[in-house]
C-alpha cells in the first residue's frame, strides 16, 4: 500500500495536471466558435456577383464588395512595398552593429513602435499626410499600416541574421566580395525563410487592421485604384456594415469577414509551412 | 552599384504589380459602373463628400443614379454632420452635409463664407424595440424628455401607460440609444427637447453632441438603428428612412396643437411648409402646423462660396455645382420613395439662388 | 556568383553607400518614434494649456459646453483591460505550462500551439462582429438574470472579447520562458521525490515569476490599445461606469468615435491628448515588459 501522504500528493499533482490541460485546451472553444460562425453565415453570401460588384444604394438587396477587395489588396500591397525594404535594411543594421549607440536607440524606437496602439498611429498619420495633402488617401492608410509592420519585419530580420554563423560572412569577405554583396547575396538569402515569415506575419497582422484606416483611407463606395484618393477596405467595410441595422449590409459584412478570415489564416498557415520546409533544408 | 540595382529592381517589380492590380480592378469595374473610360483620368471624375448620416440613404440612391446618368462618381462617407463640417473646414472633402447649420464658432473657423443648400427635409422618429407590443405607441414631449433624461425607467411607467390605454406594456427596463458621434440628427432632436422642456434646456441642453445622462451610444444613424434593433427594450431617435427600411416600430408624437402625429412624408412636408429665409437656415422642430410632425428638419449640403481654393480646377467646381443643382431638381424624385420630404417649389427657388451665388475666382459658376 | 573583380573606386563607393543606407534606416526608426510622440505632444498642447490637470480628473465629457474630463475613459479603459487580464490569466498560464512543462513536444502540443497562433491572427474587427452577434445576447441573458440593466454591451462584454484576444501574448511568451528553466533544477527536485505539481509550484513558477509578469504586462499593453472590437461592444457612453455591466467608453474607442468630427480646437486637442496618454502608458508598459524579459533571458 502507498502511504496516504504520498498518495495525496500524487492525486493532487495529477488533478492539477488535468485542470491545466482543461484550461489550456479551452482556448480552442472561442476560436472554433468564431471560425464556425463566420463560415456558417458567410459562405452563403459569397458568389461571383459578390466579388465583382460594388455595394448597392442603402437598403437595396444584392451588391458586392469588389471596392473593398481591390482597396484592401492595394493598401496592403503599398504598405508592404514601403515597410519591407526599410524593415529589412534596418534589421540588417541592427544585427550588424549590435553594440553601437545608434543601434540601441534604434532598437528602443522599434520597441516604442511595437507598443504604439494602432489608433494612435492613425491620428499621427492624419496630421502627417491627410491634412497636408488636403485629402484622405489610400497611401496615407498604407503608411500607417507600414509603421505597424516595421517592428515585426525588423525584429524577424534581426533575429534571423543573428542566428546565422559569422563564418558565412567571414568567408564571403575573405573571398574579396564587397560588404554589400556579402550581406545582400550571401547573408540575407541564407536567412530568407526567417525574414519571409516575418514579412508574411506582418502582412497578416495589418490585413485586418481597421483603426488606423478610419482617419486615413476613409472608404469609397466605388472601385478606386488611385492611391492618392480615398479607398474602401475589407476591415472598414465590416466595421461600418456590422454596426448598421440593414440585413443586406450584414450579409455583405459576413461575406467580407469570411474572405478576410480566410486571407489572414492562409497567410499564417503558409508562413508556417514555408518556415518548416526551409528549416529542413537549412 | 548593386545595392541600387536591387532597389531599382524592387521598385520596378512593385510598379508592375501595382499596374497589374490596377488593370484587374479596371476590368471588374467595367461590369458594374458606366463611365469606365473616365477611370483612366483618375480622381478628376470623383467628388468626395462627407457628413450627415441622416441623409445618407437618400444620397446613396441619388448619387448612384447620378453616376448612371453622367458617369461622375460621388464618394459620400456618412461620418456624421459634425465630421462633415470638420472635414470641410480642413478642406479634405469637396462638400459636407449637415442637418444642423454651422454655429458661430464653426463659421468663424471656416474663415470664408459657406453656403447652406437645403437638400430635403426628414423626420427624426422615436423607434423602439418591444416585440410584444403590436400597437403603435403614443408619446408626449414631456415623456420623451423624461425617458431621455433617465427619469422614466421602465416601459410600464404610469406616464407612458396613461397615454397608451389598452396597450399592455411590459415591465422591461428602457434602454436609451443615442449617438456617439457629432450629429445633426442629435441637434434636431435635442433642439426639439429644449423647446418643449425647460429642464432639458438647462441640462443637458441642445447641440450636435451633448453630454447624455444615460444610455448607449451608436455611431451614425446606422449605429443607433443597429442598437435599437439588437436590444430589447431600446428606444432611440433615427431618421424615418432607417426605421422604415428596417421595419422598425416608431411612435406617434404629440405636436404643439395636441395631435398625435405619425411621422410620414406628408406630416414632415406639413412641418416644412414655411417661408424659408434667404440663407435657408431654419429649424422646423415643434412646428405650428396642426398636421405637422414636430421633430423634423432640413439637411444642408455645405460648400465654400468661393470654389477656387487649394488649386482646384474650374471643372471640378462646375461638376460639384451641377451635381447639387441636379439634387434639388431631378434628384428630388427619389425623396418620397425613401421617406424624405422633397423641397417645396418655394424652397427649391431659395436653394437655386443660394447655389447660384457660388463662384469660381469671383465669377459665378452657374448662370 | 559573379567573378570577383579587383579593387575599384566604384566598389568602395557602393559599399559606403550601402552602409550609409543602413544607418539612415536605423535613424528613420528613431525619427518615426520621436515624430509620433512630438506630433501628439504638439497637437495636444492647446488642451494641456486650457485644461491642465483637471483634464485627467474631470468626470464630465461635454463637448457642447466645452468641458473635457477624461476620467470616465481612463476608468473605462482600466476596468476593461484589467478585467480582461484577470479572465485571461488562468488560460494563458495553463497554455504556457502545458506547452512549456507538461508536454513540450508531440502532435497535441503542436496542435495547441497552432491554435494559439491562430487566435492571435483573427482580425479584431471580426472579433467585434462576432461578439456583437454572439456574446452580446449571452451577456444580456446574464444581466437579466442578475437584475442589471439588460444592455448586453458594456464593460463585461468588452473584457470577455479582449480576454480571448490577449491570451496568445502571455501564453506564447510564458511557454518560451518556462522552457528556459534549467533542467538540472527540475531534475534535482524530481530526484528528491517531488511530484510534477510540486516541481511546477516550487521550481518552475518561482524561477519564471518575473518573466511571466512581463508577459502579463505585454498583454495588458495590447488590451489598453485595442480599438475596434472594444468600440463595437462597449456601449459608447461617456459616463463614469458604476459596475462591470455598465456601458462605458475606452480612450481608444472615444478617439475612434469622435476624431473625424471634433470641430473645436480644444475638443480635437483633448482627443489627441487622450491619444498621448494612451501612447505613453502603452509604451511604458511595453518597455518595462521587454526590459524584464531581456534581463530574464540574459541571466
Amino acid at each position: 500500500m502507498m502511504n496516504p501522504k504520498l498518495r495525496y500528493r500524487l492525486v493532487k499533482s495529477k488533478s492539477v495536471e488535468w485542470i491545466i490541460v482543461l484550461f489550456a485546451f479551452l482556448i480552442t472553444v472561442p476560436l472554433i466558435a468564431i471560425i464556425f460562425f463566420v463560415l456558417k453565415t458567410g459562405i452563403s453570401k459569397i458568389s461571383w456577383h459578390f466579388f465583382t460588384n460594388i455595394p448597392k444604394p442603402v437598403g437595396e438587396a444584392g451588391g458586392g464588395i469588389a471596392n473593398a477587395l481591390v482597396g484592401s489588396l492595394l493598401i496592403v500591397l503599398v504598405a508592404a512595398l514601403i515597410a519591407v525594404p526599410i524593415g529589412i535594411l534596418c534589421g540588417i543594421y541592427l544585427s550588424e552593429n549590435k553594440d553601437s549607440k545608434l543601434a540601441s536607440y534604434s532598437r528602443l524606437a522599434v520597441d516604442v513602435l511595437q507598443g504604439t496602439p494602432s489608433i494612435v498611429t492613425g491620428i499621427v498619420i492624419y496630421f502627417w499626410l491627410v491634412k497636408p495633402l488636403g485629402t484622405f488617401s489610400a497611401v496615407s492608410g498604407s503608411v500607417a499600416l507600414a509603421i505597424m509592420m516595421l517592428p515585426i519585419v525588423i525584429r524577424s530580420t534581426e533575429e534571423t541574421l543573428k542566428l546565422l554563423p559569422s563564418s558565412l560572412k567571414e568567408a564571403g569577405l575573405a573571398l574579396g566580395l564587397p560588404y554589400h554583396k556579402v550581406i545582400l547575396r550571401v547573408v540575407v538569402p541564407c536567412g530568407f525563410s526567417g525574414i519571409l515569415s516575418g514579412v508574411m506575419l506582418s502582412v497578416a497582422r495589418i490585413a485586418g487592421e481597421t483603426a488606423p484606416l478610419l482617419f486615413t483611407a476613409f472608404g469609397n463606395p466605388y472601385i478606386s485604384t488611385n492611391v492618392l484618393k480615398p479607398m474602401q477596405s475589407l476591415p472598414l467595410l465590416i466595421f461600418n456594415y456590422a454596426t448598421s441595422p440593414y440585413e443586406e449590409w450584414h450579409d455583405l459584412a459576413w461575406g467580407a469577414s469570411l474572405i478576410l478570415l480566410i486571407w489572414v489564416l492562409l497567410l499564417n498557415i503558409t508562413t508556417k509551412l514555408i518556415t518548416r520546409k526551409w528549416k529542413v533544408q537549412l | 552599384m548593386n545595392s541600387k540595382h536591387v532597389t531599382v529592381r524592387r521598385t520596378i517589380y512593385g510598379c508592375f504589380s501595382v499596374l497589374a492590380f490596377s488593370l484587374m480592378a479596371c476590368n471588374s469595374g467595367d461590369n458594374s459602373t458606366p463611365g469606365q473610360m473616365a477611370e483612366k483620368t483618375g480622381d478628376a471624375n470623383t467628388l468626395l463628400g462627407a457628413g450627415s448620416t441622416f441623409v445618407y440613404p437618400l444620397f446613396s440612391k441619388q448619387f448612384s443614379e447620378y453616376n448612371k446618368e453622367t458617369g461622375l462618381k460621388i464618394n459620400y462617407q456618412s461620418i456624421g454632420s459634425g465630421g462633415g463640417i470638420l472635414q470641410l473646414t480642413n478642406k479634405t472633402v469637396d462638400f459636407g452635409d449637415s442637418d444642423a447649420p454651422l454655429n458661430e464658432e464653426q463659421t468663424q473657423k471656416m474663415g470664408v463664407p459657406v453656403l447652406h443648400i437645403p437638400m430635403c427635409s426628414g423626420a427624426v422618429v422615436l423607434s423602439y424595440n418591444l416585440p410584444e407590443v403590436k400597437d403603435t405607441l403614443k408619446l408626449t414631449p414631456q415623456v420623451l424628455a423624461g425617458v431621455f433624461s433617465g427619469k422614466i425607467k421602465t416601459w410600464n411607467d404610469p406616464q407612458i401607460a396613461s397615454l397608451n390605454s389598452g396597450v399592455s406594456l411590459p415591465a422591461t427596463p428602457i434602454v436609451v440609444a443615442h449617438r456617439s458621434d457629432g450629429s445633426g440628427t442629435t441637434n434636431i432632436f435635442t433642439t426639439y427637447l429644449s423647446k418643449v422642456s425647460p429642464e432639458w434646456n438647462t441640462s443637458p441642453g441642445k447641440g450636435s453632441s451633448i453630454n447624455w445622462p444615460i444610455g448607449l451610444g451608436g455611431k451614425g444613424n446606422e449605429g443607433v438603428a443597429g442598437l435599437i434593433k439588437q436590444t430589447p427594450g431600446a428606444i432611440g431617435y433615427i431618421e424615418l428612412a432607417y426605421a422604415v427600411q428596417n421595419k422598425m416600430a416608431f411612435a406617434k408624437i404629440q405636436n404643439k396643437s395636441g395631435n398625435f402625429i405619425t411621422p410620414t412624408v406628408a406630416s414632415t412636408s406639413a412641418a416644412g411648409n414655411i417661408q424659408l429665409p434667404a440663407d435657408a437656415k431654419v429649424s422646423l422642430t415643434n412646428t405650428d402646423a396642426a398636421e405637422g410632425y414636430p421633430i423634423s428638419g432640413f439637411t444642408w449640403a455645405l460648400i465654400y462660396q468661393e470654389q477656387g481654393y487649394n488649386s482646384r480646377s474650374q471643372d471640378r467646381a462646375t461638376k460639384l455645382a451641377k451635381l447639387l443643382w441636379w439634387n434639388i431638381h431631378e434628384g428630388q424624385k427619389f425623396c418620397e420613395p425613401l421617406h424624405y420630404a422633397p423641397l417645396s417649389p418655394a424652397a427649391v427657388t431659395v436653394a437655386e439662388n443660394i447655389l447660384k451665388s457660388a463662384t469660381f475666382n469671383g465669377k459665378p459658376i452657374l448662370q | 556568383m559573379k567573378p570577383i573583380k579587383g579593387f575599384s573606386l566604384k566598389k568602395v563607393r557602393a559599399e559606403s553607400a550601402f552602409k550609409r543606407t543602413l544607418v539612415i534606416m536605423a535613424l528613420v526608426m528613431i525619427v518615426i518614434a520621436a515624430g509620433i510622440f512630438l506630433t501628439l505632444l504638439v497637437q495636444s498642447l492647446p488642451s494641456i494649456k486650457a485644461l491642465g490637470g483637471h483634464y485627467l480628473s474631470g468626470k464630465t465629457w461635454d463637448p457642447v459646453s466645452d468641458i473635457y474630463g477624461a476620467l470616465p475613459f481612463l476608468l473605462g479603459t482600466l476596468l476593461t483591460s484589467f478585467l480582461a487580464l484577470l479572465i485571461s490569466i488562468p488560460f494563458s498560464y495553463a497554455i504556457a505550462i502545458y506547452l512549456g512543462e507538461y508536454n513540450p513536444k508531440g502532435w497535441l502540443s503542436g496542435f495547441l500551439k497552432n491554435i494559439v497562433e491562430l487566435v492571435a491572427a483573427v482580425p479584431s474587427v471580426i472579433y467585434g462582429f462576432w461578439a456583437l452577434v454572439v456574446l452580446v445576447p449571452m451577456v444580456r441573458a446574464i444581466e437579466t438574470k442578475v437584475g442589471a440593466a439588460p444592455y448586453g454591451v458594456g464593460i463585461l462584454t468588452a473584457s470577455l472579447v479582449l480576454a480571448i484576444m490577449i491570451i496568445p501574448y502571455a501564453a506564447s511568451l510564458g511557454r518560451e520562458l518556462i522552457r528556459l528553466v534549467p533542467s538540472s533544477l527540475k531534475e534535482g527536485a524530481y530526484s528528491l521525490g517531488a511530484t510534477r505539481y510540486e516541481v511546477l509550484k516550487n521550481v518552475t513558477l518561482p524561477y519564471t515569476k518575473s518573466g511571466l509578469f512581463a508577459g502579463l504586462l505585454l498583454s495588458l499593453g495590447r488590451a489598453l490599445g485595442e480599438t475596434m472590437a472594444v468600440t463595437m461592444v462597449i456601449g459608447n457612453t461617456n459616463i463614469l461606469p458604476t459596475s462591470i455591466f455598465s456601458p462605458s467608453n475606452t480612450m481608444a474607442s472615444v478617439i475612434a468615435n469622435e476624431f473625424t468630427e471634433a470641430d473645436r480646437t480644444v475638443y480635437l486637442s483633448a482627443l489627441i491628448e487622450l491619444g498621448l496618454v494612451l501612447f505613453l502608458v502603452t509604451v511604458v508598459i511595453n518597455l518595462v515588459g521587454r526590459m524584464i524579459i531581456k534581463r530574464f533571458t540574459n541571466e
